[in-house]
């Protein structure tokens, strides 16, 4: 390693209170929100199946949001590298719309042929 | 500010030096893998959810196992280690997040930590972070091993009341549908592997964090990147969790 440095003893800067407790904070949330996945998953029965699902999907959706913008940090980043991470996974929502949809007509057929 | 100083600024853009989107190149590169590889994850995650639409879903009152019926998650992942065969669906699962969520937050703490120089406390999250991750590659190989060697019962298939096909392999299993296992092992597996690689990145940060490389160095930024592919680690299971246990 080429790095040499002049810094022979280096300050450690004491650590912010209410940054660490943010941190623990969005933690919570994470595992508050995994309870309540589980709380709806054996609280309501299969009669609600479909709204089940909906509530998976976007409590799924809350994660991933508290996940990518405080433990990754998107979130305090410039707005060019925010929209040049997210735009391009844009495509996918037209990615699962084609590909259920195709698959479900395929379901179809099939059903239809041996009926 | 003043209107003038705001276009001295972005006159200074053009000097050199600066990083268009205020981050590093690395950190830069690091995100726009993980966008790449977030889309090789998604087409896992679609292409199961395309052969699911395609098979009718399984009854789940009086659920029988069928090579026809997608069968239902929780039905299928209800075991629990040295519990035998009671019945605790998704619980074993439910575990397995929360560690992956809380090996998560020591790698923060341990970003966090660099940005402070202190590098004991970044020595000590980042153990911690490498401990959450071999813990949750021991789960997973908890539950691969479970779910090859499958239930006492297995499934029965020519309705004598004795189970035919016991466990799972890539050819057929005893849950459902050959495809199901496939996708358990394609997608689990895939996800393991990105886990079983963060684990070694971080060993190896955290051996040159100990040898006092990055303080050297002067900045702990390998940590932030390596920090960057262990939240997407667990951000990918979080997807995983919804669209293969719970839904």
């Amino acid at each position: 390693m080429s790095a040499h440095s002049n810094h022979t003893h280096i300050e450690v800067i004491p650590a912010d209170k209410n940054k660490i407790l943010k941190i623990w904070k969005v933690a919570g949330i994470l595992a508050f929100i995994t309870a309540i996945e589980f709380a709806f998953a054996f609280g309501l029965d299969h009669t609600w199946k479909y709204t089940k699902i909906v509530i998976f999907i976007s409590l799924t959706v809350v994660k991933a949001f508290y996940i990518v913008s405080e433990f990754m940090h998107l979130g305090h980043e410039k707005k060019a590298l925010v929209y040049s991470v997210i735009l391009p996974l844009m495509f996918l929502v037209w990615g699962i719309t084609a590909f259920l949809m195709e698959s479900d007509a395929i379901f179809i057929a099939i059903s239809e042929w041996y009926k | 500010m003043a209107h003038s100083a705001v276009i001295d600024e972005k006159q200074d853009l053009w000097g050199g030096g600066v990083a268009p989107m205020g981050a590093s190149y690395g950190k830069l590169m690091m995100g726009f893998f993980l966008v790449s590889d977030a889309f090789t994850f998604s087409g896992r995650l679609i292409a199961y959810g395309y052969d699911r639409f395609k098979h009718q879903a399984n009854e789940i009152v009086g659920y029988i196992p069928s090579v026809d019926k997608w069968p239902i998650p929780e039905k299928v992942y209800n075991a629990f280690p040295f519990m035998g065969h009671a019945d605790m669906p998704l619980v074993f699962v439910g575990l397995m997040t929360f560690i992956l969520i809380l090996s998560s937050v020591t790698m923060v703490l341990a970003v966090e930590a660099g940005q402070r120089m202190d590098k004991a406390a970044v020595e000590k999250w980042m153990l911690w972070t490498v401990l959450g991750g071999i813990m949750f590659l021991g789960c997973q190989a908890w539950e691969w091993t479970h779910f090859i060697h499958g239930t006492s019962h297995g499934m029965d298939i020519n309705g004598d009341g004795i189970g035919d096909i016991f466990g799972a392999n890539l050819v057929v299993n005893e849950y459902g549908p050959p495809a199901f296992a496939d996708f358990f092992f394609f997608i689990t597996g895939f996800h393991g592997t990105h886990v079983l690689s963060g684990v070694i990145l971080n060993i190896i940060i955290f051996y040159n964090v100990a040898t006092g490389l990055y303080q050297q160095r002067g900045h702990y930024e390998m940590v932030e990147k390596v920090g960057l592919y262990w939240h997407f680690v667990d951000l990918v299971w979080v997807f995983v969790f919804t669209f293969f246990y719970l839904v």
